[in-house]
């Protein structure tokens, strides 16, 4: 639990100093001192465990249908990286309260920045590592925010974006390289992970799982070729540098390859590619370092090489060189984070960081100076600091390496590499502190208040100390993190200033005088320098990044034109050709199954339907036609169910067609009735080709496919439904059954959309009533010559005296649906229909004056009935709309059923009933809005003006 | 009888789309029809072809039919009136707003979409009286 609590602490103290800031700068700086500070201090006091070789684990349940497990788990190198994040994060909390100016919103730095810290310690924690990867995703969002904090400088925009741009890539590739990783090893669990290194290394995705996993955590910790974010994140404050930048975040690459170490290392692949990478990372980057102005950028370049050191010693794989690696590790974060904090205060306090600028700052600020000569005397590698230790340790295993076979070329890049510390070392003491003192400092230099030198001091007191006495100040915590990296191989070494005239020490030598030499004659070597090509990162990122959006703005706008017919033919021809792979991948050749023989009359029925799509293809721009052509087809699908025993669907098609006719016809009162002259098969044949094709292609799949499907038998559930409907349902009509009982969850559902529907629909339709749209009803003039019979006596007639009959009918339809052919759904269409027939007849103005029902409230009463019914049986404590039935008797009617199904039944009926009326009152109620006449006041009338008309005319 | 079935519901998929791919929205509206046509068929056929064995329980009956898709198509067609209904609604009151039933919206690809047919037509005379007449809103 404690476990969880370290990782949790820095985020719950993320929420304060955004609130705390209103109570001031100081009580802020507090507030977000005081989360990390209790971490740290759990943290210690699980260390004795650790140090006794103890891992720690706290897991709990994730997804258990997964097998997924959230854990944490602390060892050594977890222990180790735990407490670098939260002790220079408290040194940093320190120094920034004293950096940020009054300007700046320090709440919302402090909340950034624990939000951060909280992130990092999840990454070396986790022990589940999709766990580690959402850390790890969070790391980079978290320093994105850090990086652009302040917001008014466009470089400092420029360089969060190109941060974020890196590292979250690499994010993406590791994701799918820890994927890999875990699925070879069947776990999520790092510590089952770590245990599987021969299952690991001798798969076949070894290589592609290494090579990703590798590209995030080059991109992360900025090597080569990916080294280029790093600097330009400098436009950070610099307590941002200082932390995420020499300390923590550029180290979660490197802290990932140690904790992979054990089951990734060992091989040729990481050799090659992770020592070279190293190698290469730090030559170049401490040759850049050299000739940076910006101090901030010559720490950083000098970051980037060191990151590249501790790689490339993870990388030679041997248990000795990762030791080295773990000790430099620890004293680069030491020596690093106080040069950086010292830049800070430079720039805070001389107004500038240019070096060129700066010099003779020796006796103005002596306290600065003071620590940044040791600093950086142990950043060149001097002794007796804790920078020379790792770097001999380093040199030492650089001279025991072959590269293809080469005994030297690797000690000689390393001693190349390691002038150029010492000599940007050297740069960063001597043309800052020594030489004249000037008169042109922007600001008048002196040293800061002692919250800003204080912890630097105290990071140059360890690297004194641990310089001094290695082996009682670091050696427990070097083993322990050592044993933790390397899976607990047995080591050899002694931690020591001394170790006598070796190779190594020689080398150190030469670095030194060949470093300090180049110093001396720094003008001619960067004349040198400059005379030589220098690739401008940044413009090659920008080049590359607009590229990238070039390419996916032309392949957006090529495929979405903003043509909304061009969208559907695209997903048409993908749902097509997915179709078709899908066809012709399975068995599609017709099956054995006995067919039935056709029946002339079904022959008769087919050339009529495809006669009739023919049809409505030809005559698609003349609308009416199409409708009723359209209409026949429908008739002959209702034909078709009634003939292959499908008595409920035959009832209901018909119903819906009839409405659905009347629909489109209310809606073509208002629409053009012909398509225009543009839309034919002449003026644009091209498209019309396309369509065809695709359109007859599109069919062939479906026929094909219902071909296969028809001439084979398959099995189904149905016979549970055949079997259960009497005894379980109480009725003979399975297709009801099954919908008010057995899946009546189903129909619940879909009355609830009808209703939504019809809702929607009154809503598009009474919005149209005013506003533009309403302006232009009440312009409207129709286009076709109105009948001066307005409301026919026969149609009158007829229609009342079928009212009655109809609703009769509905009746007799809902009662039997349970046992014969029929239903709730069916009455219910019938009835809208004979309803909308009075409307129809009369006029919308006559209905509506006479029909006092509310659509809306019986749509919602059919939910609510049907929903009641439901729960009354959870009330009986049974399921959700468990059914039950029985047979009762009355006098004169004899003996009956009444199901429960029938109430839910009747809830159906209402919500159709007034879905249905609701979208086909409001569409003649449209009509009626548009018409210029007063409401008829009998039941049939005559239109006066249309007959005066006709008269005159 | 299942050839007739499988090449009707191919027949009816073709026309559907053709008709959906029209550049206005009424065309669109009867292929969607079309299709829904089909597709109900095709969902019904996949409990393969039976004449006369409704899934009505009788001591008469030599077999029945599956009547799982028949429920599953029932609901299908109420629930496709109720879409015909929105969308033809929608293009309805797209027609209204922007003078022009061409199913892109105006600012986008077609520079047909953009025409207001509305402008060219003949306004009506409306007489005063007539108009107060057109009073309930209810």
């Amino acid at each position: 639990m404690s476990l969880a609590l370290i990782v949790l602490l820095p985020f719950i103290g993320a929420l304060f100093p955004a609130l705390m800031i209103r109570a001031g700068r100081s009580a802020c700086a507090t507030t977000a001192f005081v989360f990390p500070l209790l971490a740290l201090v759990l943290l210690l006091a699980q260390a004795p465990a650790v140090f006794r070789g103890e891992v720690l684990v706290a897991a709990w349940d994730w997804v258990p249908a997964l097998g997924l497990q959230a854990g944490f788990f602390l060892d050594g190198l977890g222990m180790f990286f735990a407490g670098l994040i939260l002790g220079i994060g408290l040194l940093v909390i320190v120094y920034a309260r004293f950096y940020l100016a009054k300007s700046d919103p320090m709440g919302v730095f402090y909340s950034y920045l624990l939000l951060f810290q909280g992130a990092m310690v999840g990454v070396v924690l986790s022990d589940n590592i999709l766990l580690l990867l959402v850390f790890w995703e969070l790391t980079s969002l978290s320093s994105f925010l850090l990086i652009g904090y302040w917001k008014h400088l466009p470089e400092g925009r420029q360089g969060a974006r190109m941060a974020l741009t890196v590292t979250g890539a690499g994010g993406l590739a590791m994701i799918a390289g820890m994927l890999i990783l875990g699925d070879i090893a069947g776990s999520w669990n790092l510590s089952d992970i770590l245990r599987n290194k021969e299952a690991i290394q001798a798969s076949p995705l070894y290589v592609p799982a290494l090579v990703l996993i590798l590209a995030g955590c080059f991109t992360k910790s900025a090597q080569f070729p990916f080294h280029f974010w790093l600097p330009h994140a400098m436009a950070a404050p610099t307590p941002v540098s200082a932390y995420l930048h020499s300390a923590t975040m550029v180290k979660a690459g490197l802290f990932l390859m140690a904790r992979m170490w054990p089951v990734l290392a060992g091989t040729t692949e990481w050799f090659y590619l992770v020592a070279t990478t190293g190698l290469v990372t730090m030559l170049v980057a401490a040759g850049i370092a050299l000739f940076k102005d910006d101090l901030k950028g010559l720490l950083a370049y000098s970051t980037v090489s060191h990151l590249g050191l501790v790689t490339m010693l993870l990388g030679f794989g041997t248990p000795l060189a990762a030791v080295a690696a773990v000790f430099h590790i620890l004293n680069h974060a030491t020596f690093k984070a106080a040069l950086f904090m010292n830049a800070g205060i430079v720039d805070h306090e001389a107004g500038t960081r240019d070096i060129r600028r700066l010099g003779g700052l020796l006796q103005l600020m002596p306290i600065t100076a003071t620590l940044a000569m040791v600093a950086g005397a142990s950043m060149a590698g001097l002794p007796p600091l804790n920078g020379f230790l790792s770097k001999e340790m380093m040199l030492h295993e650089a001279v025991d390496t072959r590269w293809l076979g080469n005994g030297w070329i690797v000690a000689a890049l390393a001693t190349l590499a390691a002038c150029f510390s010492v000599a940007y070392s050297f740069r960063y003491i001597v043309h800052v502190f020594f030489g004249a003192r000037r008169d042109d400092y922007p600001h008048a230099p002196h040293d800061p208040p002692a919250g800003m030198w204080l912890p630097p001091a105290l990071l140059v007191v360890l690297v004194v100390a641990i310089g001094l006495f290695p082996d009682s100040v670091a050696g427990p915590l070097v083993a322990v993190v050592a044993r933790a990296v390397t899976g607990g191989a047995v080591m050899d070494y002694h931690l020591a200033l001394w170790h006598g005239f070796t190779p190594a020490l020689g080398l150190s030598a030469i670095a030194v005088a060949v470093g300090l030499g180049a110093l001396v004659a720094y003008r001619r070597v960067r004349a040198l320098w400059q005379a030589g090509p220098h690739p401008e990162a940044k413009a090659m990122f920008d080049a590359f990044i607009a590229g990238a959006a070039a390419l996916a703005r032309a392949v957006t706008h090529g495929l979405h034109n903003g043509s909304l017919q061009r969208y559907l033919a695209f997903a048409l021809t993908a749902f097509t050709l997915a179709g078709f792979a899908a066809f012709l991948a399975a068995p599609h050749a017709a099956g054995t199954r006995a067919l039935l023989p056709a029946h002339p009359a079904a022959i008769a029925a087919w050339v009529l339907l495809v006669g009739g799509c023919a049809l409505t293809v030809m005559l698609f721009r003349r609308r009416v036609l199409s409708v009723l052509v359209v209409g026949t087809v429908g008739l002959i699908v209702c034909l078709a169910f009634i003939y292959l025993s499908a008595p409920d669907l035959a009832l209901t098609q018909i119903s819906v067609e009839v409405a659905t006719v009347i629909l489109i016809l209310l809606a073509l009162y208002f629409l053009p009735k012909e398509g225009p002259q543009s839309s034919s098969v002449r003026a644009d044949p091209l498209r019309h080709l396309r369509d065809g094709v695709l359109a007859i292609v599109a069919g062939i799949g479906m026929a094909g496919a219902s071909w296969a499907m028809l001439t084979r038998d398959g099995s189904s559930l149905s016979s549970y439904y055949l079997d259960n409907s009497v005894s379980g349902g109480g009725g003979t009509n399975v297709v009801n059954v099954i919908l008010v009982d057995f899946r009546g969850f189903d129909t619940f559902g879909e009355i609830t959309v009808l209703g939504i529907a019809a809702l929607a629909i009154y809503a598009l339709l009474d919005g149209a009533l005013f506003g533009r749209t309403g302006r232009r009803l009440g312009a409207w003039s129709p286009d076709r010559p109105q009948s001066a019979d307005r409301h026919p006596m026969i149609m009158v007639v007829a229609t009342r005296v079928m009212l009655p009959l109809a609703m009769l009918v509905g009746a007799y339809i809902f009662l039997r649906g349970h046992n014969q052919p029929g239903g709730g759904f069916i009455a219910a269409l019938v009835v809208s229909i004979a309803l909308i027939m009075q409307y129809m007849a009369s006029g919308f103005g006559w209905a509506a004056q006479r029909v006092k029902v509310n659509y809306h409230a019986m749509i919602g009463l059919g939910v609510l009935v049907a929903a009641a019914t439901g729960i009354g049986a959870m009330v009986l404590d049974q399921p959700f709309l468990t059914s039950t039935f029985g047979h009762f008797h009355l006098p004169l009617v004899g003996e009956f059923e009444l199901a429960s199904a029938m109430a839910f039944d009747t809830g159906v009926f209402l919500t159709v009933v007034g879905a249905v009326m609701l979208a086909l009152a409001n569409l003649s109620r449209m009509g009626r809005w548009t018409s210029p006449y007063t409401i008829n006041t009998g039941a049939m009338d005559v239109d006066p003006r249309a007959a005066s008309g006709k008269e005159q005319g | 009888m299942e050839f007739l079935v499988a090449s009707a519901i191919g027949v009816m998929t073709a026309a559907g789309i053709y008709m959906v791919l029209r550049a206005r929205t009424f065309p669109v509206v009867i292929g969607l029809s079309l299709l829904t046509y089909a597709t109900n068929l095709f969902l019904f056929a996949t409990g393969r072809l039976a004449i006369g064995q409704p899934p009505v329980i009788s001591a008469a009956a030599t077999g029945y039919i599956d009547p799982l898709p028949q429920a599953l198509v029932l609901t299908a067609i109420v629930i496709s009136f109720g879409m015909t209904a929105v969308v033809v609604v929608m293009s309805l009151r797209a027609y209204l707003e922007t003078g022009n039933d061409h199913v892109d919206l105006p600012g986008d690809a077609s520079p047909e979409a953009a025409e207001d047919d509305w402008k060219l037509r003949a306004r009506k005379p409306a007489p005063a009286a007539a108009r107060g007449g057109r009073g309930e809103r209810a």
